[in-house]
């Protein structure tokens, strides 16, 4: 991929995301009180923790899908929670893969994959074919360019659904639970996609159960509970040294699965 | 026997009413041709309105189509050409009938679609928006076409309705198929000319109501 390369200085003093106190309320339930995350460029942080703890809602404040009640994110440097930024030109810098994939049924592989390069980036068909065919190529399905959602397995489906995101060149991609919709023996390859982007320098932030994963490729794991971040350090010790009782808690349970 | 021949599929009476029944079945495309598309315009701002406006237009969205669902289509026809003229706003025969089912068939229209609309799942607008989409780019390119495939069987039926609701123009004095085929019953004494204008009237629709089993059959078998 060509990305012009970060000065050194910049990237040590400015992190890719940086979110500070960020709050969520819905109705009476709060489920972010104010968490912070910051993630450096080429880093890939992992986060987990008990069900209904906030991941999904922290990443999804991440791209503004969902909108905090009170904080700040920097994406890139771009406040994404002021007035004045243009949130749909901050989005395509940030990639975000589902858990149920949500590729659009009514088009090919490709197609899927074009249509924000034609409608966001501008890009002419020709180009933005091309870009396209490169995408589905980085993710091993060259050969499925032209086949519709329902003809691709959920792995292969998913695989489309991170070629569509990284086809807009993002300067960060977020994952929620990527591999929990799919059957095991598919988990792999989209896992590899993954592992590919994060050697291609890819800033990634993950909430997965892959702890395997985990374990070999994340740069720094974040434990979750209760809309609080309770816990954070390389996967060695988050994993092998818990400090908190509630992540000693967790780990012992997803280790006996 | 013979009687029943005489009355209802009478050659003679058919060949002499020929030139006004075919000026009328032109009229009634002619009708279709411009109520389906205001119809189906109509039909899709109110469902955008009602299902991606903010919350105070979503519901003018719901109250309008309600009312617009309620007047009978005849009455609104009536007033708007016999009754507005009243007002000193006379939009005349054609200007009533593209007004009235602009109201009407939109309505009915933009019920379907919302449905439709509403069938497609949330993830689909989230995974578009991620990319940078805008809001009405992805309902332009991802919502509205499985929406729209997601009630086409309603969509076609609809559409037949609304062809069938044409000769409803016959009030405002537009010669469409059924006033034509009145009009020559009436000269001739005979019910051929009726039985012709149903034929036409099946020979024009039979082809949706086919499309619609197709659809439907289809559907079944995509579950
Ligand atoms: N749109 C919403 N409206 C109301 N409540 C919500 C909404 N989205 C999330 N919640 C609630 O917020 C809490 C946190 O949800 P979130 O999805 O962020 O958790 P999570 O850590 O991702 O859990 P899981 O591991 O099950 O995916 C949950 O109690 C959830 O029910
Ligand atoms: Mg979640």
């Amino acid at each position: 991929m060509t990305r012009p390369a970060p000065s050194p200085a910049a990237a040590a003093t400015r992190p890719i995301v940086d979110a500070r106190g960020l709050w969520k309320r819905f109705g009476p339930l709060t489920v972010l009180k104010g968490v912070d995350l910051s993630v450096a460029e080429r880093e890939l942080v992992f986060i987990i923790g008990p069900s209904g703890s906030g991941k999904s809602t922290l990443l999804r404040c991440l791209n503004r899908l969902e909108e905090p009640d009170d904080g700040s994110i920097h994406v890139d440097g771009i406040e994404l929670l002021s007035r004045a930024t243009d949130i749909n030109a901050a989005r395509r810098r940030i990639g975000m893969v589902f858990q149920s994939f949500n590729l659009y049924p009514h088009m090919t592989a490709r197609q899927n994959v074009m249509l924000a390069l034609r409608k966001v980036l501008k890009q002419e068909r020709a180009q933005a074919e091309e870009a396209a065919a490169r995408a589905l190529d980085r993710v091993g399905l060259a050969e499925r360019m032209d086949h519709y959602p329902a003809q691709l397995s959920g792995g292969q489906q998913q695989r489309v659904a991170i070629a569509r995101a990284i086809a807009l060149e993002p300067r960060v991609m977020l994952f929620d639970e990527p591999t929990s919709a799919l059957d095991p023996e598919l988990v792999g390859g989209v896992l590899a996609v993954m592992r590919e982007l994060r050697q291609d320098g890819m800033t990634m932030v993950v909430v997965s159960h892959e702890m395997a994963f985990a374990k070999a490729a994340a740069d720094r794991v974040v434990f979750m509970a209760d809309g609080e971040k309770l816990e954070e350090g390389p996967p060695a010790q988050i994993f092998g040294d818990p400090r908190h009782e509630r992540t000693r808690a967790f780990i012992r349970q997803i280790d006996r699965h | 026997m013979e009687e029943f021949l005489f009355a209802f599929l009478n050659g003679d009476i058919l060949r002499e009413a020929w030139p006004i029944l075919w000026q009328g079945f032109l009229y009634t495309l002619a009708l279709s041709a411009i109520t389906v598309p205001l119809g189906l315009a109509g039909g899709v701002i109110l469902a955008l309105l009602s299902t991606s406006g903010p919350r105070g237009i979503r519901l003018a969205a719901a109250a309008w189509t309600d009312l617009f669902r309620a007047i009978p289509p005849l009455v609104l026809l009536v007033f708007l050409y016999a009754g507005l003229p009243f007002a000193g706003i006379d939009v005349g025969a054609w200007g009533a009938v593209a007004i009235g089912f602009f109201l009407n068939t939109g309505a009915y229209y933009g019920e379907v679609l919302r449905a439709g609309i509403g069938s497609v799942p949330a993830g689909q607008m989230e995974a578009a928006r991620s990319t940078g989409l805008t809001r009405g780019q992805a309902l332009r390119h991802v919502i509205l076409p499985q929406a729209v495939r997601n009630v086409l069987p309603d969509l076609v039926s609809n559409t037949l309705e609304v062809v069938k609701l044409t000769s409803i123009a016959s009030v405002v004095a537009l010669p469409e198929l059924l006033f034509q085929a009145r009009q020559a019953q009436n000269a001739t004494y005979n019910a051929t000319p009726i039985v012709a204008a149903a034929v036409a009237y099946f020979l024009l629709l039979w082809p949706l109501v086919r499309l619609i089993s197709r659809l439907e059959n289809k559907a079944m078998a995509g579950r």
